[in-house]
């Protein structure tokens, strides 16, 4: 369907845009809800298993805020994202193993690397529009994993490669309590940004090219611009939780850069509910914990998930946050 | 040299074929519901097993290949109407992720009902290949060809000459008209999967023979479906099976001439370039955005 514009200035109240959360998540109070949630885990529960489960959930959350920022605000679908993830984990991992860097040092080049990358890339690829734009990324992502699957003399093929441990000042940071207190740290600081992105004039413009491209680039909307920021913002993301993913287990294998694993942080961040940064936290919790959960379910496991993910998007359309968030104003009016 | 070319031809119009059947399942359920049905692949898979288990438990093959892709229509049919259907007016970025969601469902039940292992089912005439012209070809490829010309044909047939098919086609042009007209947009959405699903299962009894088959052979044979789709421009019937072709004769050339290892990449590399000069794919017709 088309959406009506007729004037320049309607176009942050264009209708449909995905509004910014209001109540209970509106700005600072979500983010201290969230900083609760992430302090209260090692408190209710400090045994090593639920932390291991709590910093791969943080980990996709980081991936999953800024994917969220490219797909739920722009509007815009990548299907590639496990490929930036990948490239941060591998990028990270070889500087550090194969070159000798400083680990810190290893990750911020590798995240940078991955910027520059997405910056060259996303101009051509963003011209591409909704299904076509899926494949484009698509087809990136699934290039990244056959160059890391193919190359084992660099990478180490199938097998993946060993990763040293993350140090600060020449101390390893290891064990699964000190990696919860950055990882945290690190979702913390992501929402933060991304919150403070999508409320900045930049994140209006975003909302603008959600809706119509076209009327927004007629209000005067640079969104070639504006929409390569965002697959910037979120190639970023991905690749730093990539990075840390790698330092975190020691071991990076060409799986990560799989296209299921992008379906994964893809379907993470519309099962949350899409424009919403803690739906993008909440979905990537709930589909990083159900299956563990569902391990003890064994054969069942992949058709239990299967009908978790459809009855969820059947029932909750919007997302799990927004859908709930809805009902929740409607039944306090 | 040239024979050896030719081989490689042969083979990627084979392997083109199916790809082009995948696709065309992807293109229907996009006219009838925008929605890029990510479960298309286990389609594939679920006819390639079916025939698989039912021809091992001692079906005849033309008993076996018929029922495995009505079970597969079937699936098909009751996929749109338990979860497509009930998700009603729901955004298509969620409808996608409800085909996400029935793709894990399905391999999980294959994976159930069929378990993990490898299964091969026997090719339509033996398998002993058949010189033409320089080229050696297995009888199972000139299976493939065959009945994908027979599908296109009767595809033709259904679009251009049934009340249905001309249903299919005023809804993919404009939905809203077609409903104002009569036309039963529901109905038409619930056959397009219903179809695809059918036409995933032909060409999963088709390839079973020559690729052999397992609970997760939908997820790259559905990858490549929607590549062929892609390239060749969504929601065109002759673009689907276009794009089919060259991507399976992209493959077959790119491994033979140029690196087997990367025989994926290179397919990618091309569509992505294809992509950047023409942004609606090969047939694609440019549409101008109106607000």
């Amino acid at each position: 369907m088309d959406s009506s514009a007729s004037s320049a200035a309607s176009v942050s109240s264009l209708a449909g845009a995905p509004a910014l959360p209001r109540g209970l998540l509106r700005g600072r109070p979500g983010l201290v809800l969230l900083a609760v949630a992430v302090l209260a885990v090692p408190l209710l529960s400090p045994n090593a298993y639920v932390l291991d489960v709590a910093i791969l959930v943080a980990l996709n959350a980081i991936v999953c805020v800024g994917l969220n920022v490219l797909i739920g605000y722009a509007g815009q679908i990548s299907l590639g994202h496990a490929g930036f993830f990948a490239l941060g984990a591998y990028g990270s991992a070889l500087l550090a193993a194969r070159y000798h860097w400083p680990t810190t040092l290893a990750l911020a080049t590798a995240t940078a690397g991955v910027a520059l990358l997405a910056f060259v890339v996303g101009r051509p690829i963003l011209r591409l529009k909704g299904h076509y734009l899926a494949m484009a990324t698509l087809g990136l992502g699934v290039i990244v994993s056959i160059v890391i699957a193919t190359e084992d003399g660099i990478t180490g093929g199938p097998d993946g490669m060993a990763v040293p441990p993350l140090a600060i000042a020449g101390v390893a940071l290891q064990g699964e309590r000190v990696w919860y207190g950055i990882v945290g740290a690190a979702l913390l600081a992501a929402v933060w940004l991304s919150t403070n992105l999508i409320a900045s004039p930049i994140g209006r413009s975003l909302r603008a090219l959600h809706t119509s491209e076209l009327a927004a680039e007629v209000a005067g909307v640079d969104t070639a611009r504006q929409k390569l920021m965002a697959f910037v913002v979120s190639a970023v993301f991905a690749a730093f939780a990539g990075g840390l993913a790698a330092f975190y287990a020691g071991f990076v294998t060409p799986a990560k850069a799989s296209f299921l694993h992008s379906i994964e942080l893809v379907t993470m961040v519309v099962f949350g509910g899409m424009a919403s940064t803690f739906g993008a936290v909440v979905g990537a919790a709930v589909l990083t914990v159900l299956p563990q959960l569902l391990t003890s379910l064994r054969d069942y496991e992949m058709v239990v998930f299967g009908a978790v993910l459809m009855a969820t998007m059947i029932f909750l359309p919007r997302g799990v946050v927004p859908t709930l968030a809805a009902l929740w104003r409607r039944w306090r009016s | 040299m040239g024979a050896q070319a030719l081989q490689f031809v042969a083979a990627g119009l084979t392997a083109g074929s199916i790809y082009a059947l995948v696709a065309l399942g992807f293109s229907i359920v996009f006219n009838a519901s925008k929605v890029i049905n990510f479960a298309q692949g286990e389609f594939v898979m679920i006819g390639g097993m079916a025939a698989a288990s039912l021809s091992a438990a001692g079906a005849p093959l033309a008993v076996a290949l018929p029922l495995a892709i009505v079970v597969a229509a079937a699936i098909g049919l009751l996929l749109e109407k338990l979860t497509i259907e009930r998700a009603g007016r729901a955004d298509v970025t969620t409808l996608i992720i409800i085909t996400i969601g029935a793709s894990i469902f399905l391999r999980g039940i294959a994976q159930l009902v069929w378990g993990k292992g490898i299964r091969s089912l026997p090719p339509l005439t033996g398998d002993r290949p058949i010189e033409l012209g320089g080229v050696t070809i297995l009888p199972q490829s000139l299976w493939v060809l065959g009945a994908t010309l027979v599908i296109v044909a009767a595809l033709s047939w259904f679009f251009g000459r049934t009340r249905l098919g001309h249903a299919m086609l005023a809804t993919s042009h404009n939905r809203l008209a077609a409903q104002l007209v009569g036309i039963d947009v529901r109905l038409v959405l619930f056959a397009s999967f219903g179809l695809a699903a059918a036409l995933g299962a032909i060409a999963g009894v088709l390839i079973a023979p020559i690729a052999f088959t397992s609970y997760d052979a939908g997820v790259m044979l559905g990858l490549k479906g929607f590549a062929a789709a892609i390239l060749g421009g969504l929601g065109n019937f002759h673009a689907a099976i276009v794009g089919g072709l060259v991507l399976g004769l992209l493959e077959s050339l790119g491994a033979g001439f140029v690196s087997s290892a990367y025989k994926d990449a290179i397919s990618f590399v091309v569509i992505l370039a294809v992509l950047f000069v023409r942004p609606d794919g090969l047939l694609g017709v440019l549409r101008s955005e109106r607000v």
